[in-house]
């Protein structure tokens, strides 16, 4: 059986910072993922990721990566990409500091 | 100290330039992503999880202080003000921004630095003991045989494409402190009967997936054939080595599927292609290299003032019992600087320390600084009688933790906290250890005792060799950590014996204290290190106090 498809966000790094982004409802990468799309449908999110990959001139490496709808907008469920979202734990740089 | 020839400031200014180009051309679209990153790595430029990551070569460990003050200036005007120091002897800028790399590779240009071949699957940075040319136990500088080696691996043509990355270390003392045996190739500087020098060379040892120690392929290679018998190494690996499956690619696995005796001969073969080739001028061009290594003019001073700070400073006697090693010239010392002040990040240094150990360095160290493979600053050559002045300005620094060798000395990868490849963090395992043990105020009583943590199975921070390692893996989405022990990287190396089940990030802490703890009972004296009473008792009485529950239900089981 295939596995039942999963909520999705579509993420990235910035090709100039190398920041990690996430790909908006209507086209923009944010550096805040509550803003980020996010995709229920695969279809949707297979058709997103191909958008993402066309912008190579913006972002290198885009990728599926699974999210859950928070209050504030989609939220990380594996702690690689809560990282992401916040930035090191050893000192205060990255978007723990700077959204 | 090796200076660059013309031929080198030309090269590396070459590869400069053609990497402004790439990135101006990556920036304006004319590359494609699968066409630059190649490119990138070629000069050491990751993309991690929050930045991209630029990785500088220190070859083998070795700076001036004009030098150190470039790595400085990199962490001030291009990162956010410090590097890290790695167990390759690096030093890594976590936060670069991809249009200023170029101006950091030209300032690391000017002083003789580059990121050339510290990624790719090529010879990488050549890695050699700290305390070359200053240790009282040494045969010969192993720094003359890495820049040597340097100088035929870099862009060497029939070397760029190998199946897996290459690693090289040398020593030259018999107490290995560069791990030679965890390196695809190790190489000891050895005297034979006759008093010649030559070098016994390993291969095929290494971490990672499959850790394997390396094996003896030669007893003495004589200076002619150093070069030739390397070459013929990587050539018959570069043809045997498997290419089908990265996680088979590395030499530890060529000579671990084809047996030790089958790839010697395929080496023996190689050496017979290989050595009409070399006319000579590798061994003129080693003794011109080993010139500039020459010791620097000792200075003859009384060393009264170090007795007398000695006898009245319990702060500068503690940390000179941990951090000063025997120095081969009469009234100097070897000086350890600890970047591992409980707390802080493992290896990382501002700039405002990085210029301070600079200025050190060139007051009183004959402009020399090394940096180890476990992640500290070493002053390799400073006279006694300079040490208080010297312990004075490190505290300035926050530099002077009297840690070196203990258990808050810890080796760590930087994990999750900015490598892409890693499954956990370990950074602040480390730190957390380091400050329940400064807590504890044990670690004196511990005595000598290696922790390596590793945030991914990759192992660069060589966990396997770590007397207790400490491997951060993601079980179920959720970061644990596997505990090693009995490992050690030196003359005696081994690789740790897994303990048992993995520790929550909340439990590693308090697992490593018991194990610590554990040991002060199980040791037959203050005098039994932790890898001695290990290798004495087995691993049984420490597994059962790592894990009590476990041992309680045996007991139980015992008894009924």
């Amino acid at each position: 059986m295939p596995r039942k498809f999963t909520p999705k966000v579509v993420t990235a790094n910035r090709l100039l910072e190398g920041d990690a982004v996430w790909l908006t409802a209507d086209g923009r990468w944010t550096p805040d993922m509550r803003e980020a799309e996010l995709l229920d449908e695969e279809a949707h999110a297979e058709l997103r990721l191909l958008v993402a990959q066309s912008q190579a001139d913006l972002v290198v490496g885009p990728y599926l990566a699974d999210a859950v709808a928070g209050t504030a907008g989609p939220e990380p469920t594996h702690f690689r990409e809560t990282f992401r979202t916040r930035g090191p734990s050893n000192y205060a740089h990255g978007k723990q500091v700077e959204l | 100290m090796y200076h660059y020839t013309d031929f080198d400031r030309a090269f590396v200014q070459e590869r400069v330039n053609q990497f402004r180009g790439q990135v101006e051309r990556r920036i304006d679209g004319s590359l494609k992503e699968e066409e630059f990153r190649p490119l990138r790595l070629m000069n050491g430029l990751y993309l991690q999880l929050h930045a991209y990551m630029l990785r500088v070569a220190i070859p083998y460990g070795t700076l001036r202080s004009d030098q150190m003050r470039t790595l400085a200036l990199l962490a001030e005007k291009w990162d956010r003000g410090y590097g890290h120091f790695t167990t390759r002897q690096n030093i890594q800028y976590n936060w670069p921004a991809l249009s200023d790399v170029p101006d950091m590779l030209q300032a690391l240009a000017d002083v003789g630095l580059h990121a050339i071949q510290t990624s790719g699957n090529t010879i990488r940075n050549v890695t050699a003991d700290h305390f070359a040319g200053a240790a009282e136990d040494e045969i010969a500088d192993p720094r003359p045989v890495a820049e040597l080696l340097r100088q035929w691996s870099t862009d060497h043509p029939e070397f760029q494409f190998l199946p897996r990355k290459f690693k090289i270390a040398v020593t030259g003392a018999a107490h290995d402190r560069a791990v030679i045996q965890a390196h695809d190739i190790g190489i000891q500087i050895v005297e034979n009967a006759k008093g010649e020098i030559g070098y016994k060379l390993l291969v095929g040892g290494g971490l990672g997936r499959t850790p394997m120690i390396g094996k003896v392929i030669e007893e003495f290679v004589a200076q002619e054939d150093l070069l030739p018998y390397c070459e013929a190494i990587v050539a018959a690996y570069n043809l045997l080595g498997r290419r089908d499956n990265k996680y088979k690619a590395r030499i530890k696995i060529t000579v671990f599927e084809n047996g030790l005796d089958a790839f010697r001969d395929a080496v023996n073969e190689q050496f017979a292609r290989t050595k009409p080739a070399f006319s000579g001028v590798d061994v003129k061009l080693f003794e011109e290299i080993r010139a500039q290594f020459a010791p620097p003019a000792w200075r003859n001073a009384p060393v009264d003032a170090y007795d007398a700070t000695y006898e009245a400073d319990p702060l500068f006697r503690s940390w000179a019992d941990t951090n000063l090693t025997a120095h081969r010239a009469e009234g100097y010392a070897i000086v350890s600087v600890s970047l591992k002040k409980p707390g802080q990040t493992p290896g990382d240094a501002t700039a405002a320390q990085m210029r301070a150990l600079a200025d050190l360095a060139q007051a009183y160290g004959h402009d020399e600084l090394r940096i180890s493979h476990e992640q500290n600053v070493i002053l390799p050559h400073v006279h006694k009688s300079d040490l208080p002045a010297l312990h004075a300005k490190l505290r300035e620094h926050d530099l002077a933790a009297a840690n070196i060798g203990l258990v808050s000395d810890i080796i760590a990868c930087p994990g999750m906290d900015y490598c892409a490849l890693a499954t956990a963090r370990s950074i602040p395992v480390a730190q957390q250890i380091a400050l329940r043990f400064e807590e504890l105020k044990l670690e004196h009583d511990v005595g000598p005792l290696k922790i390596k943590i590793s945030g991914c199975i990759n192992a660069c921070g060589h966990h396997h060799v770590g007397h207790i390692g400490i491997l951060g893996l993601d079980r179920a989405g959720v970061e644990n950590y596997q505990v090693t022990l009995g490992g050690s990287g030196d003359e005696t190396a081994s690789i740790g014996e897994r303990a048992g089940p993995g520790f929550s990030a909340d439990e590693i802490v308090p697992a490593i204290e018991r194990l610590v703890l554990g040991y002060l009972e199980l040791r037959d004296s203050p005098e039994e290190s932790f890898l001695a009473a290990y290798r004495r008792l087995g691993p049984a009485p420490f597994k059962a106090v790592l894990y009590p529950e476990q041992e309680a239900k045996r007991e139980r089981a015992d008894a009924a």
